[in-house]
């Protein structure tokens, strides 16, 4: 064995890994959405419209994102719509104290972050599976709201605080598009960029041999669930603000839009894949259907057959082609 | 396995003996009877969830199929009155068994996760509802009497929404404890490497599961809507949280393979004592969402501890410990 | 039709009844593998035919046909000379062909007597099952196999002999003419792998034809009448046990002659590196006491179940000890998480390579810089250069043969995966490495590629701990060796003069009265 063979770092090259990729697929169908919708309606290209329709995605996506983190690790958080509930139940608590902005943001986090760590805390500590865990605490922090506010809701608050939610930036840029663009770039240098990104894939992939190779599996599970929590918060803060009231009743059935926007995304629900641009462009796909349907004025119930067939042909169309055209695998 | 549901019981005994110290009446015969009919349609879906659980699947679109359901036959019996209840029971049956199907298939056939594969299923048959509906409401007076009066009807002492109960859970008991498709269930989810070893056919029996859910969810789309006197689009909604709720309190694993009917009606009953219990005592309803959310953590964090496998006890020392 | 073996292969005796099962030019083919080229078996009533060869000479593969898992792309199955298909596992087993495989597949939460009747459970007249009926037969076929388990009693809560009794037992349920035992005393400890020797004789006695996959050289000869062996996936040739040796049947299986012998060790042990004291755990070993030096090779024997691998693991920081003190390099070492022993210098290979050591689904380099990652970032961030760097660095010491450093490591062959999870150990720079029983289920000429592996670690400085439940393996390459038995060290002794049977007895808690005497257990460092 003395000829040194040199194996060589990649095995296709860098355009030919980004074109079959997932995130490829999914642009493509953006695209065609969008061209779509402007054909279908007049009122589509408007920026003050499309800004708008940003505002179906935005807060979602601020979740999605921690969540994507999560399920890449082979967890799943479904109380985050109820995190919303409790924490915006709290800012109107802390409103009717007297509260201020700040004091109401800080409280929207830290309740945030508060019902995270008990998540986190169940799935690692007491070890419980975190999908009925997560079911469990659902109706717990949801119910807590409803303790507190019955069929009640907080209004009344401050016009500084309406600018998360309802503020722009610049022109028609809102407060909360830049937010959910500074939440992609982060969320997405965190999975990609750096070893904890790396750990979320290890684990999803295999917990046990993740573990042996001296990751700390708990750890990174309770930050994510951290994470996750901190996010539900600070979408709280964005929605509250964007409505002007509280009510327990709040982000009803979010959870369920955030993992459809996570698995549309290409993040496999059984752990291990996916990426952050990947949800960067379901979060767009997601809104422009609910927006061009809206405009065609389609209820919303009915929009939400749509967006559940896409979840199913997304999922099951990649599958019936590998059924109907198997693909032999490299030796 | 026996063991907790013991404990299960004696729990919804003691809250049932601790609420009659302050208000007796809730103890009486009658009112428990009460609380059980209250729970009946719970019973149900939960017998056919802890089916699909048991394969190692999910089903959230369980209360979207019974809402579909409801309206598709509370629409035919305002349009047809003439239709014999039976026989749109019976439609409801086979409507609810064919979309339960539909998930079936998809995990099946298409190696769906069966999270995403319901997660679709549930909005497409709650918007289902409103494409049919129109948005409109079926209410009481449109009803015909036969239909809003069945479940109410007495049989020797018990309305027969009761008694449908009790065939479902004999039915389910049956097929899981006595036929070979109940014992691949749980074969199924218990090891489903070493099943497809013994000859089960692991697609078609977790198929199967969806199919059995469906069916019962169906059959509880009329009882739903004959019982409330009223159908719209939103009937049941979130009810497929209890329902799983009311599994896993009873002991149902998500990891499949463990849980028995006893359980699962235990599991539905805390619930539906804990639901009949809190006006009785004057505490806000609001209160329940809360307490149920509590007894599903408990249940699991107990159910946790029960399924650990011991680590080995090597030493002599430590064995009787 | 009868077999008439025409081939410059050695003929096997044709003299003598038709095989039960015979399989002819067998071939199976997987994307870009041929895992399987025209291979034949015989199998004959009340006959213990063994199966011998190399991993990837096939033997999996013709399993998992006969079984029905696979189809194969060409030949035939012939059942008492009758050609069958075995479309399904289904199939397989009413055609009467079992297999018992070293891990159970068998249904933890079902009782033992549904685990030996599922699929074929008897009924009543409406077609329910027939519980009373199930439980009455499943008492008999207990019987039949020896066992005495209750057949109420929960699967989970017996052991592994138990579990494979069970199987076996389901075996004889199903009526089957061909029993398959595919590593069955992997797990064992020597009582009950008599028992199941015992066991195979009974069978025998009933007429039923055993194909027996086995890496043990004395149990092939101890219980085979006849031996098959295949070698790349073809058919090498087949005869009675009676008449060939062992040095030809290594010969057979390798294709050239392999010298059992160990590498041999040259370098002397330098000072100590690793003392552990007093290192209890309230259920899995009590009391332990030993010291490894730089350069040298500890191998720790016992019985499977003898608290070695738990040591390990708590060593390894996935267990917390009740009590104990390690230190390293004289330092006391508080290991409470494998991370931290990873950044002490300790490394632990599992046993389970392939569940607990590479994470199939990501690429090679990943893998490798796994735990090494805080070296190759800067700041928490990924550095992919350096990452690639690392790797490659690794992975070509270890002469690895892959298509590129970014392919999935799920792609490679056995071999290979092995070497991505030795290199990712290499590159953090270890002290101490722990290999629990890492030649276990690999073929000769591999294990004496790893056993000249480990021998390079030690004379490169790096102490190395080794549990084995091979003696030839354990007394050929320690330096010392320690011997558990129930959670406890009862003894330690220098390679020097040991012998099987001293350890064998220490391990098994035969002959001398007290578990340690003062003679067995030497201080560390003492010559003999």
């Amino acid at each position: 064995m003395t000829e040194a063979r040199r194996i060589p770092d990649h095995l296709e090259s860098r355009t030919s890994r980004l074109l079959k990729s997932w995130e490829a697929l999914l642009l493509a169908l953006a695209v065609a959405i969008f061209v779509a919708n402007s054909l279908a309606s007049p009122y589509f290209l408007n920026p003050w419209n499309l800004s708008d329709a940003t505002f179906n995605f935005t807060e979602k996506a601020m979740i999605a994102f921690p969540m994507a983190l999560l399920i890449v690790a082979g967890e799943i958080d479904l109380s985050v719509a109820a995190i919303i509930a409790l924490a915006s139940t709290a800012m109107g608590a802390a409103l009717q104290l007297g509260a201020g902005t700040p004091a109401l943001v800080a409280t929207g986090l830290g309740t945030g972050l508060l019902c995270g760590a008990f998540n986190g805390l169940l799935v690692t500590r007491l070890g419980l599976p975190s999908i009925v865990a997560t079911i469990g605490t659902m109706s717990l922090f949801r119910g807590i709201a409803f303790i507190v506010l019955g069929d009640q809701a907080y209004t009344g608050y401050p016009e500084s605080f309406a600018w998360f939610g309802q503020g722009y930036v610049a022109w028609v840029i809102s407060a909360e598009f830049v937010l959910f663009w500074i939440l992609a770039a982060l969320f997405g240098v965190l999975l990609h960029r750096t070893s904890l990104g790396r750990a979320v894939y290890a684990i999803g992939n295999n917990p046990t041999a993740a573990l042996f190779s001296g990751i700390r599996v708990a750890r990174v599970k309770f930050l994510l669930f951290l994470m996750t929590g901190l996010l539900s918060g600070l979408a709280a803060v964005c929605l509250t603000s964007r409505l002007g009231s509280t009510r327990p009743s709040i982000a009803l059935g979010w959870e369920l839009e955030i993992v459809t926007m996570v698995v549309l995304g290409g993040v496999s629900i059984l752990g291990g894949s996916g990426s952050i641009p990947g949800v960067v462009i379901a979060a767009f796909v997601l809104g422009m259907v609910t927006f061009g349907l809206g405009l065609l004025n389609v209820p919303g119930i009915v929009m939400s057959i749509f967006v559940g067939l896409l979840l199913i042909a997304v999922i099951a169309l990649p599958r019936l082609a590998a059924r109907l055209w198997p693909r032999s695998r490299h030796a | 396995m026996k063991s907790r549901e013991l404990l299960l019981a004696l729990i919804i005994a003691g809250l049932v003996g601790l609420v009659a110290t302050r208000f007796p009446g809730f103890a009486r015969p009658a009112n428990l009877a009460a609380v059980l009919n209250d729970t009946a349609i719970l019973i149900v879906l939960a017998l056919g969830q802890m089916a699909v659980i048991l394969t190692k699947c999910i089903d959230l679109s369980v209360a979207a199929n019974l809402a579909l359901n409801g309206m598709v036959v509370a629409m035919l019996n305002a349009a047809y009155p003439g239709i014999p209840i039976p026989a749109l029971m019976l439609l409801a049956l086979v409507l609810g068994a064919a979309l339960g199907a539909v998930n079936g298939l998809m995990v099946w056939k298409l190696d769906i996760p069966p999270i995403v594969a319901t997660l679709g299923t549930l909005t497409i048959y709650r918007g289902a509802i409103f494409l049919l509906s129109g948005g409109a409401w079926v209410n009481a007076h449109e009803m015909s009497p036969a239909f809003k009066a069945l479940p109410r009807a007495s049989l020797a002492g018990l309305p027969v929404l009761t008694w449908i109960a009790i065939v479902a859970v004999l039915a389910v008991w049956l097929v899981l404890t006595r036929t070979p498709l109940g014992r691949a269930f749980y074969a199924v989810g218990g090891n489903p490497n070493a099943a497809v070893y013994t000859g089960i056919d692991v697609g078609r029996t977790r198929c199967a599961a969806f199919v059995l859910a469906g069916a019962l969810a169906g059959v509880c789309g009329y009882l739903w809507v004959a019982r409330y006197a009223v159908a719209y689009v939103d009937i049941a909604g979130g009810f497929e949280l209890d329902v799983i709720a009311a599994c896993v309190i009873g002991g149902v694993s998500i990891a499949g393979g463990i849980g028995s009917v006893g359980g699962a009606i235990l599991g539905a009953l805390f619930l539906g004592v804990i639901k009949n219990a809190l006006p009785v005592v004057d505490i806000s309803p609001f209160w329940q969402l809360a307490i149920s959310g509590s007894a599903i953590i408990a249940a699991v964090a107990f159910n946790a501890r029960a399924e650990r496998t011991r680590g080995r006890v090597i030493l002599k020392s430590a064995e009787h410990a | 039709m009868l077999l008439n073996p025409v081939s410059d292969a050695p003929t096997p005796g044709v003299a003598g009844p038709a095989p039960v099962l015979a399989l002819d030019g067998i071939a199976k083919s997987f994307p870009g593998v041929k895992a399987l080229d025209g291979v034949r078996l015989e199998l004959h009533r009340g006959e213990v035919t063994a199966l011998v060869g190399e991993n990837g000479a096939g033997k999996s593969t013709i399993v998992k046909i006969l079984t029905g898992i696979y189809q194969p792309d060409a030949g035939e199955i012939l059942l008492d000379g009758t050609p069958v298909r075995l479309p399904t596992p289904h199939a397989a087993a009413a055609a009467g062909v079992t297999a018992i495989h070293q891990e159970t597949v068998l249904f933890d939460d079902l009782s033992v007597a549904e685990n030996i009747f599922l699929g074929h459970a008897p009924r009543t007249r409406l077609g329910l099952i027939d519980w009373p009926a199930l439980t009455a037969r499943a008492r008999e076929m207990l019987a039949r196999v020896g066992a005495e388990i209750d057949p109420k009693a929960r699967l989970r809560d017996l052991g592994i002999a138990s579990k494979h009794l069970v199987a076996v037992a389901r075996a004889l349920s199903i009526d089957a003419r061909v029993v398959i035992m595919d590593e069955p005393t992997a797990a064992l400890s020597h009582k009950e792998i008599a028992e199941l020797y015992d066991l195979v004789e009974r069978l025998k006695a009933e007429g039923k034809a055993i194909l027996f996959i086995s890496h043990k050289f004395d149990e092939i000869f101890r219980i085979a009448d006849r031996y098959t062996v295949f070698r790349d996936g073809r058919f090498i040739g087949a005869g009675r046990m009676a008449e060939v040796s062992e040095a030809e049947l290594v010969r057979l299986m390798v294709g050239r002659p392999i010298d059992a012998i160990f590498p041999k060790r040259t370098t002397e042990p330098g000072d100590e590196i690793l003392r552990v004291v007093g290192y209890s755990h309230p259920t899995e070993f009590d009391g332990v006491d030993f010291s490894l030096r730089r350069g040298e090779i500890l191998g720790f024997y016992g019985l499977v179940g003898a608290g070695r691998s738990e040591l390990m693991q708590a060593l390894f920081g996935v267990t917390r000890p009740s009590r104990g003190v390690v230190r390293i390099d004289g330092e006391i070492a508080v290991i409470r998480s494998p991370a931290a022993a990873i950044a002490r210098g300790i490394v632990y290979v599992p046993e389970d390579r392939g569940q607990q050591g590479a994470i199939r689904a990501m690429p090679i380099f990943q893998n490798v810089t796994l735990p090494s990652l805080h070296r190759t970032s800067r700041r928490g961030f990924l550095r992919l250069a350096e990452e690639f760097r690392l790797a490659r660095e690794y992975t070509s010491r270890l002469d690895l043969r892959a298509a590129a450093l970014d392919q999935e490591v799920g792609q490679l062959s056995g071999g290979n995966q092995q070497k991505v999870v030795i290199a990712k150990w290499l590159a953090t720079r270890p002290r101490v490495i722990i290999l629990d029983e890492p030649t276990k289920g690999i073929d000769i000429g591999s294990k004496a590629a790893v056993h000249a592996f480990m021998a390079e670690l030690a004379s490169q400085g790096l102490a190395v701990i080794m549990v084995s439940s091979e003696i030839p393996e354990i007394l050929g390459m320690s330096d010392r060796v320690i011997v558990m038995r129930e959670g406890r060290i009862v003894g330690e002794y220098p390679r020097a003069g040991l012998t099987p049977e001293r350890l064998v007895r220490a391990a098994a808690g035969i002959g001398g009265t007290a578990p340690t005497t003062a003679t067995d257990r030497r201080a560390p460092g003492a010559r003999p």
